[in-house]
C-alpha cells in the first residue's frame, strides 16, 4: 500500500511519518510516535477516551484521519505537564480524587483543557458540557467536575 | 401531564466477602537491603484503592513511614494466593493477610535490631518515622534501614513475614437453610428523590441522602470517592444499563457506548453522605469495606421514589422511561403518592 509522508507539531516538536491511507490519528499517535497518553476504548466516538486537541480544538482522534492533521499542532495529554511540573488541571485531579482506573482520565483532561483555553471562568454548567462527550465509569463525574472547577479557580488566582 | 417528585427509602444489610468453600487470601512482606519493604500480592486494584489501604496497613503494622512501602500486585502466577477483588472483600480479607504477614516481618526485624542494639527485642519500639529505638531512651535507636543491611549482609536474616485470612467455609444446614456466610456486615441507608414526567416516562434524579456504615474508614477520601463514584453506578443499573432490553428476547441489545446507555455527568444530582465508623472486631484496623454496597441502596430507593412519585411498582430494571410510561398507562394515568 501507498505510504502517505506527514508532518505536524505533536506537543511543541515537529514529526513526521509515513502513514498508510485511512489510518486514523489515535492509531499513528499511539502506534507510530509511540505518545500513548490518549486511549483506545471504542473506536467510534462514544467515549471521549481518545480526546485530543488539534489547533487547540477538541477532537476524537479515533475518528480523525491522520492525514488530516498535516501541517497542525495535535496536543495530548503527554505535552500537558511543564518538565516535572504538572499542568493545574493535573493536580487539581489529582487533589481532589478525580481518577480511579484512570482510564478516561487523559480524555477528560484534554476536554477541561479545552474548555478552560477558551473560558477560564466556566460555571458549573458549562464543565459539565464541555465532559458530556466523555464517559467515566468509576468517579460518578462528580470529583472530576469538582476538579476542573478547582483549575479554573487556581488558575484565575495566579493570572 | 405533568411531572411528579417522589421519594424513597432502602436499607442494606451487607456482607463482607463470600464464602463458596472458604475465603483466602495471602501476602508476603520482605524487605530489601535499602529498608524499605514490599508486600507481594495477587489482589487486584481496579481503581479502587486497594494499593494504597494495604501500603497503609502494612506500614502501620510495620511502624514505618507509608513512604516506606511499595504494594506489587503484578502477577497472580507468581503471587500469593488470592481469591479476587469482589465481594467488598478487599480491605477485609487482603488487609487481614497482610496485618499477619507485616506482623511476622516485624518480629524478624526487631530481632535483627536488638542484636544491632544488644538489648532484649521486648524493650524496643519504632517510631514510625524509620527508626527503631529503646523504649524510653529515644537516642539509643537505629534506622530500619541500617537493621535491614544488618540482616541482609552481617546477620543472614530475611526480614519477612507470612501471612493468610481465611475465613473458613461454612456448612449450609440442609434442615434449615442456615449458614454464616459472612463474619462481618457493613450498612447503609439511602433517601433518593426523583423527578418523573408522565408524559414521556423519563426519570431524573434529584438529590440522593445516604449513610454508610463500613467499620473504620482506613482512608477517608478514598472511601468516599467509591462511595459517590458507586453510587453514580447504582442510577445507571436503575435506570439505564442493560445489554438485554427485552430480555429474554436478544433484541434491541446494545452493541457499543452509544447504544449501551449510561449516565452523564449531566444526569447525576447532589449527593450528601455521612460516614458511621463501628469497627468490625476481625477487621484489619476495624475496616469492613465500602465496595459493592455503594450502588446496591440506590436501586430499590429510586423504585420506591417512582411509586411515591407516580404510584407505579417498577420490578424489572434498568426502570426505563418506556416502563415507566407503559405502568403509567396500565393504571390510568399518574397517582401520586403521599409526601412523607
Amino acid at each position: 500500500m501507498t505510504k502517505t509522508p506527514l508532518q505536524f507539531r505533536h506537543n511543541g516538536r515537529d514529526v513526521a511519518l509515513f502513514v498508510d491511507g485511512g489510518v486514523n490519528l489515535l492509531v499513528a499517535l499511539r502506534e507510530l510516535i509511540g505518545d500513548m497518553t490518549p486511549k483506545f476504548g471504542c473506536g467510534q466516538g462514544g467515549c471521549g477516551a481518545c480526546s485530543v486537541l488539534i489547533d487547540g480544538e477538541l477532537h476524537l482522534s479515533c475518528l480523525t484521519l491522520a492525514e488530516t492533521v498535516n501541517g497542525r499542532a495535535v496536543e495530548t495529554l503527554d505535552g500537558l505537564k511543564d518538565g516535572p511540573n504538572l499542568h493545574p488541571l493535573q493536580r487539581a485531579f489529582m487533589e481532589q480524587f478525580a481518577a480511579q482506573c484512570g482510564y478516561c482520565t487523559p480524555g477528560m483532561l484534554m476536554a477541561a483543557k479545552a474548555l478552560l483555553d477558551r473560558n477560564p471562568s466556566p460555571t458549573r454548567a458549562e464543565v459539565v458540557e464541555a465532559i458530556s462527550g466523555n464517559i467515566c465509569r468509576c468517579t460518578g463525574y462528580e470529583p472530576i467536575i469538582n476538579a476542573v472547577l478547582a483549575a479554573a479557580t487556581s488558575g484565575r488566582a495566579r493570572a | 401531564m405533568a411531572k411528579h417528585r417522589g421519594r424513597g427509602i432502602a436499607s442494606v444489610n451487607y456482607p463482607i466477602g463470600m464464602n463458596l468453600g472458604g475465603d483466602p487470601s495471602q501476602a508476603l512482606v520482605h524487605s530489601n537491603p535499602s529498608g524499605k519493604f514490599t508486600v507481594s500480592l495477587s489482589s487486584i486494584d481496579l481503581g479502587q484503592g486497594m494499593k494504597s489501604v494495604t501500603r497503609q496497613i502494612c506500614a502501620e503494622t510495620l511502624g514505618v513511614p507509608v513512604e516506606d512501602v511499595y504494594v506489587d500486585t503484578a502477577d497472580s502466577d507468581t503471587g500469593p494466593h488470592c481469591m479476587g477483588s469482589f465481594a467488598s472483600r478487599g480491605t477485609h480479607r487482603v488487609g487481614n493477610a497482610v496485618m499477619a504477614a507485616a506482623k511476622e516481618a516485624r518480629g524478624v526485624m526487631m530481632e535483627a535490631a536488638a542484636e544491632e542494639l544488644e538489648v532484649n527485642a521486648a524493650d524496643l519500639d519504632t517510631d514510625g518515622r524509620g527508626n527503631i529505638h529503646v523504649k524510653g531512651a529515644p537516642h539509643r535507636s537505629i534506622s530500619t534501614k541500617d537493621v535491614a543491611i544488618a540482616a541482609q549482609f552481617k546477620q543472614g536474616k530475611t526480614i519477612s513475614g507470612r501471612g493468610i485470612f481465611l475465613v473458613p467455609l461454612s456448612e449450609v444446614n440442609p434442615e434449615t437453610g442456615e449458614m454464616s456466610p459472612a463474619t462481618c456486615y457493613a450498612h447503609a441507608c439511602l433517601v433518593a428523590e426523583v423527578e418523573v414526567d408522565d408524559e414521556t416516562g423519563e426519570v431524573a434524579m434529584v438529590r440522593m441522602d445516604s449513610a454508610y456504615e463500613l467499620g473504620r474508614a482506613l482512608n477517608p477520601r478514598l472511601v468516599e470517592q467509591q462511595l459517590v463514584g458507586g453510587a453514580w453506578m447504582g442510577i445507571s443499573h436503575a435506570l439505564f444499563e442493560t445489554p438485554e432490553p427485552y430480555y429474554p428476547d436478544p433484541a434491541h441489545g446494545p452493541r457499543d457506548f452509544v447504544e449501551y446507555l449510561m449516565p452523564g455527568p449531566g444526569d447525576i444530582c447532589p449527593h450528601d453522605i455521612a460516614v458511621l465508623e463501628r469497627p468490625a472486631a476481625d477487621g484489619p484496623f476495624g475496616a469492613k469495606g465500602p465496595g459493592e454496597m455503594c450502588a446496591n441502596p440506590v436501586l430499590p430507593a429510586v423504585a420506591n421514589a417512582i411509586f411515591n412519585a407516580v404510584g407505579v411498582r417498577m420490578d424489572e430494571l434498568p426502570i426505563t422511561p418506556e416502563k415507566v410510561l407503559r405502568a403509567i398507562k396500565a393504571q390510568g394515568g399518574a397517582r401520586p403518592q403521599a409526601r412523607r
